[in-house]
């Protein structure tokens, strides 16, 4: 961020516009702006409340199962796509249109088809991220040097080794940078998501808070989502961090 | 006039008991319409350093490969012991260009993929191995290493030993040296030289270099270029009892040398 022409740290503009919504809080200038500071107090009991805990526990819980499948799937495809012309040309098309679509409007389908449990998270959070996660798969699969390939053959490796033992190594920096953008999309997937059916888990809390004019606990459950998508990718940068160095030495 | 030997039809040499590998006709299409390999026929020596000189594009890559295993002939057949075989085995080691190193894997570990892809041995069994082809290669001490923490001359070395480690006794090397630069690269020569008269590898060397060829090689393959045919096949008989030095000032070498140069001048157009 600039301002007057001067670069603002991002720390600070952060604090700037925590700054501006206390100052807009305590002037009380809109009923769903509480004061930041106020914000935060709520944020500290909230996370202490049963039913934010078993809400957030119940929509982790579907967010780790749907991030495993996703992985899962997302990979093998992104394996099959790279190492088989014909399947390639198959399902790379759907594979790109998938991730590319704007898949939040499925979101109510969804709800009706699988209805208002769990299962519509999970299903939520395997739609928004398998895409992308079997593109950057492809991605790595294909610039894997042959030399690789053919070394792995040269000194006697089965199929299968050659998957586990090189190929799966060779490209798992783009298989984890995948994960990562797999990661924020299911995040997105989810908030939008819960806001939209705002019926399970942590869905059902935000309406309830937002119906009964709770707008502390409102922003309070808003910013805990967010934290819990940052540490979230930030784990998995810390992963990208550790093979990046042998990322770097590839050409 | 040359001093050294040259057998002008290709086919004398095919065929003989004490060849390790033999290529019987081979010849190699890519597609439809690129020949890149026509009707070759050669044997390459028991204990031998053979190498396949020519200029880019003849099929030197192409043949050695088709040896490999890593690619299918169009026609013909190659013999290892005289029988015939598809595909890679264990008698047969590649050292690449690139050196195709596992760059998440240490030095060590490097070493001994090919021994750990077959499972020869146990863990401990397969260091041990892995360790003695280190320090024959001279990269004691680097064996927790990671290869992007290495220089070229040092990543070829790791490629060497793993290729040593799975004892096969055919080496075949893809231009070992080109990555390296000119110091490197005659130290590693000489280096190679004395582990193949320790190890006693029958190897099969493909160099754009005559130099290289002349100074490591027992016979030399010259291939011509589209398609790759044998044009002649030298040996150069220089004594390997000289120092590397005396070698490159010895008459024979210089001759041989001059000679191939004759011989390739006529492609480079
Ligand atoms: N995968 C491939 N597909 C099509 N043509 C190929 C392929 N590989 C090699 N060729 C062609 O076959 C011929 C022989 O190639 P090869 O790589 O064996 O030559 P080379 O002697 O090793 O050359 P260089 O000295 O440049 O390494 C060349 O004309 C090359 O363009
Ligand atoms: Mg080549």
């Amino acid at each position: 961020m600039k301002i007057f022409g001067y670069d603002i740290p991002p720390v600070f503009s952060l604090l700037i516009w925590i700054s501006l919504w206390e100052i807009a809080g305590q002037l009380q200038l809109a009923f769903i702006l509480p004061p930041f500071s106020a914000v935060v107090v709520e944020l500290f009991e909230l996370v202490q409340r049963p039913d934010f805990q078993s809400a957030a526990y119940q929509t982790f819980e579907s967010f780790v199962i749907g991030m495993t499948i996703a992985i899962i799937a997302g990979v093998a495809l992104g394996f099959l796509m790279g190492s088989n012309r014909i399947a390639n040309s198959v399902l790379g098309m759907w594979v790109n249109i998938m991730a590319s679509a704007p898949l939040s409007s499925l979101v109510p389908v969804l709800m009706l088809l699988f209805g208002l449990g769990q299962l519509t998270i999970i299903v939520t959070v395997i739609l928004f991220s398998t895409w992308i996660i079997a593109l950057d798969t492809y991605a790595g699969v294909h610039h894997i040097s042959p030399s690789l390939r053919e070394m792995g053959r040269s000194f006697g490796a089965s199929r299968f080794q050659l998957l586990t033992r090189v190929l799966f190594w060779a490209a798992l920096p783009e298989i984890l940078a995948g994960i990562r953008m797999g990661l924020i999309r299911a995040v997105k997937g989810i908030v939008i998501g819960q806001l939209l059916v705002s019926v399970v888990a942590l869905g059902r809390l935000f309406r309830t808070f937002s119906d009964n004019f709770q707008f502390e606990e409102f922003w309070a459950l808003t910013i805990a989502l967010f934290i819990f998508a940052l540490l979230f990718s930030s784990a998995i940068g810390w992963l990208e961090h550790k093979v990046e160095y042998y990322a770097a030495t590839r050409n | 006039m040359s001093t050294a030997a040259v057998a002008q039809m290709p086919d004398q040499n095919a065929s003989t008991e004490d060849n390790i590998v033999e290529v019987r006709n081979i010849t190699k299409y890519y597609g439809e319409d690129i020949h890149a390999l026509d009707s070759i026929n050669l044997g390459f020596p028991t204990g031998q350093m053979t190498t396949l000189l020519g200029p880019s594009g003849c099929g030197k890559t192409t043949l050695l490969k088709i040896i490999a295993g890593l690619l299918e002939t169009t026609e013909g057949e190659v013999l290892i012991h005289g029988k015939p075989v598809f595909g890679p085995g264990p008698e047969r080691a590649f050292v690449f260009q690139d050196f195709a190193l596992l760059p998440w894997a240490t030095v060590i570990e490097n070493v001994g993929f090919g021994l750990e892809l077959t499972n020869k041995g146990t863990k401990p069994e397969r260091e041990e191995k892995a360790k003695h082809y280190i320090n024959e290669v001279g990269l004691g001490g680097f064996e927790y290493k990671y290869p992007h923490e290495l220089s070229g001359g040092m990543r070829q070395r790791v490629g060497l030993a793993r290729a040593l480690a799975v004892n096969a006794e055919v080496l075949l090397m893809d231009e070992p040296f080109s990555a390296v630069d000119e110091q490197t690269r005659r130290k590693f020569q000489e280096d190679l030289l004395y582990l193949l008269a320790n190890e006693k590898k029958s190897v099969i060397f493909v160099t754009h270099s005559i130099e290289e060829a002349v100074y490591v090689s027992d016979q030399i393959v010259l291939l011509s270029p589209r398609p790759g045919r044998i044009h002649s096949i030298i040996r150069p008989e220089i004594s390997r009892d000289s120092t590397p030095d005396e070698i490159r000032r010895d008459k024979r070498y210089l001759d041989t040398v001059e000679e191939i140069w004759t011989n390739l001048r006529k492609y480079l157009d």
